[in-house]
């Protein structure tokens, strides 16, 4: 097992004029859940967009699992994207599809599995995020917002990912829903850590960063200023930080 | 005067690199549905259903307005041709006219009204509530997945339905003609063959595989192109559907002039 999943090497990043991210290097250790935290407009997004190559670095190298995703081709990405699962922001479940059918969906489009172990392992998977067979063959408009992302996370872990990747996971959620959210995606992270699979979380919630992470990578004006395990970044000087923490 | 001068300048080519850009992204959205249209794996299921949601659910529309267009011309041709004695030509003239002209356009018009709005609304809600890039980050083309299957599906449709706008374009002329305006059925029947030959009936199912091609690749391009939220989905919509329909109407008059060379 090495260190790392993730590796930035000298990475920045513009969009004409503007630079949104500033000279990267660091590292996401493999087998842990790192947060990537920082004020809106930081460069969290830009930079889980880089990790899943839907991003290309102006300059710099992004290593993902020991490649460089930055020099792959268009289709050998396309087959190493398959490493990830991804809960968006607002779940981006496909909504002309049942629960079921959008967990259903990267099985039936990656895999040779019948309809029968299909069936079994969805309803498992969706069992295993709690939620209901009922609910398992309702559409997504049909779901509550909480629902929604447990059904995402499912859908993530489809296909047995080395790195699942969380983009503002409990935004929009009530304060229990989304401590049953995280609870679950701490849950999900242990029960597949013996394989090495990392958790990688976008986030502006300190309190739930800090009760559920190993690392905290703290970001400001698209530059890292504190990448550290939870215990030193609470012990961190840095005034931006501090204020943060203030929160 | 010269510093106003200047930002006139300035202004227009602004603009002309602003449709340049537009143009050059067009240009780029093309080329790669070409391309993912004939990478593997061919998703036949999506393609059905887009033929069947663009072919089978736009059948009534289809029905209504070719019904009324064939009865309406034939009317207005007798109107016209009665005076010269000449209202047996009523069943060539319409006939002529509907195979070359309006079932390819009349058709494409409506499909570019129902099927690219919804076209570009369908992948415009999805790209804002990002199941695009769900899409991308499973490994999975959203050109191949979304804009090829409703391209191929609306030139497959289109002229199955410009097909059956002529047949039923044909029945409203025919009911008119024959059977409310006295005109000889057989003759009626006759001048149509005498007149009218493949290469009519072939023109106009070229246009409207052309036209299919358009409609899909404006409505899904519009669809790609969608940023903000429910405001960018009715702006990417009516877009489609305008530029849908100019288009079409654009094209027509060119492919007229060139089909009538090669036909």
């Amino acid at each position: 097992m090495s260190e790392y999943s993730v590796v930035f090497e000298n990475v920045s990043k513009s969009f004409g004029e503007t630079k949104v991210l500033h000279d990267l290097s660091f590292g996401i250790h493999e087998g842990k859940i790192t947060t990537v935290l920082g004020f809106s407009g930081a460069g969290k997004t830009t930079l889980m967009k880089h990790i899943l190559g839907l991003a290309l670095p102006s300059s710099g190298e992004v290593k993902v699992l020991g490649k460089v995703i930055n020099k792959l081709g268009e289709m050998d990405l396309r087959e190493f994207r398959r490493n990830f699962g991804m809960v968006f922001q607002y779940a981006a479940l496909f909504d002309f599809l049942t629960s079921f059918e959008n967990v259903a969906f990267p099985i039936r489009e990656f895999t040779k599995m019948s309809e029968e172990d299909i069936r079994e392992k969805v309803l498992s998977l969706l069992d295993s995020v709690g939620i209901s067979r009922e609910a398992a063959f309702r559409l997504p408009s049909e779901l509550s917002g909480g629902m929604r992302k447990r059904v995402g996370l499912a859908r993530g872990l489809a296909l047995d990912p080395h790195i699942m990747l969380y983009d503002e996971p409990t935004s929009g959620l009530d304060p229990i829903t989304t401590h049953m959210v995280y609870d679950l995606m701490k849950e999900t992270h242990l029960s597949n850590q013996s394989r090495g699979f990392t958790s990688i979380i976008i986030s502006h919630d300190i309190h739930a960063t800090l009760k559920y992470s190993d690392y905290i990578v703290f970001m400001e004006k698209g530059k890292v200023v504190e990448h550290s395990d939870v215990a030193t970044f609470k012990k961190s000087e840095n005034p931006v930080i501090r204020r943060f923490l203030e929160l | 005067m010269k510093a106003i001068a200047e930002k006139q300048i300035t202004n227009i080519g602004n603009s002309v690199l602003h449709k340049l850009n537009g143009l050059g992204d067009f240009t780029n959205f093309t080329f790669r549905t070409i391309f993912w249209t004939f990478k593997p794996p061919y998703r036949f299921k999506l393609l059905f259903d887009q033929i069947y949601f663009m072919g089978n659910k736009s059948v009534f529309i289809i029905f209504l307005t070719s019904s009324f267009t064939g009865a309406v011309f034939a009317f207005q041709i007798y109107l016209g041709f009665k005076a010269i004695n000449a209202d047996s030509f009523i069943g060539p003239i319409v006939t002529i006219a509907l195979a070359k002209e309006l079932a390819p356009v009349l058709s494409g018009l409506v499909v570019a009204g129902r099927c690219g709005a919804a076209m570009a609304a369908q992948i415009g809600s999805m790209k804002v509530t990002e199941q695009i890039d769900a899409l991308e980050v499973m490994g999975i083309n959203g050109y191949q997945y979304l804009a090829v299957p409703r391209i191929l599906g609306a030139m497959i449709s289109m002229p199955l339905l410009s097909a059956l706008f002529l047949l039923v374009g044909y029945t409203g002329s025919w009911l008119i003609g024959v059977k409310v305006l006295m005109i000889d059925e057989i003759l009626y029947t006759q001048k149509i063959s005498d007149f009218m030959n493949l290469g009519m009936i072939a023109e106009g199912l070229i246009k409207a595989t052309v036209f299919g091609y358009l409609i899909g690749i404006i409505g899904t391009y519009h669809g790609f192109k969608v940023t903000g939220g429910a405001e960018g989905v009715g702006k990417g919509t009516n877009m489609a559907v305008v530029w849908g329909m100019i288009t079409v109407l654009v094209v027509d008059f060119f492919l007229t002039s060139f089909l009538a060379k090669i036909l």
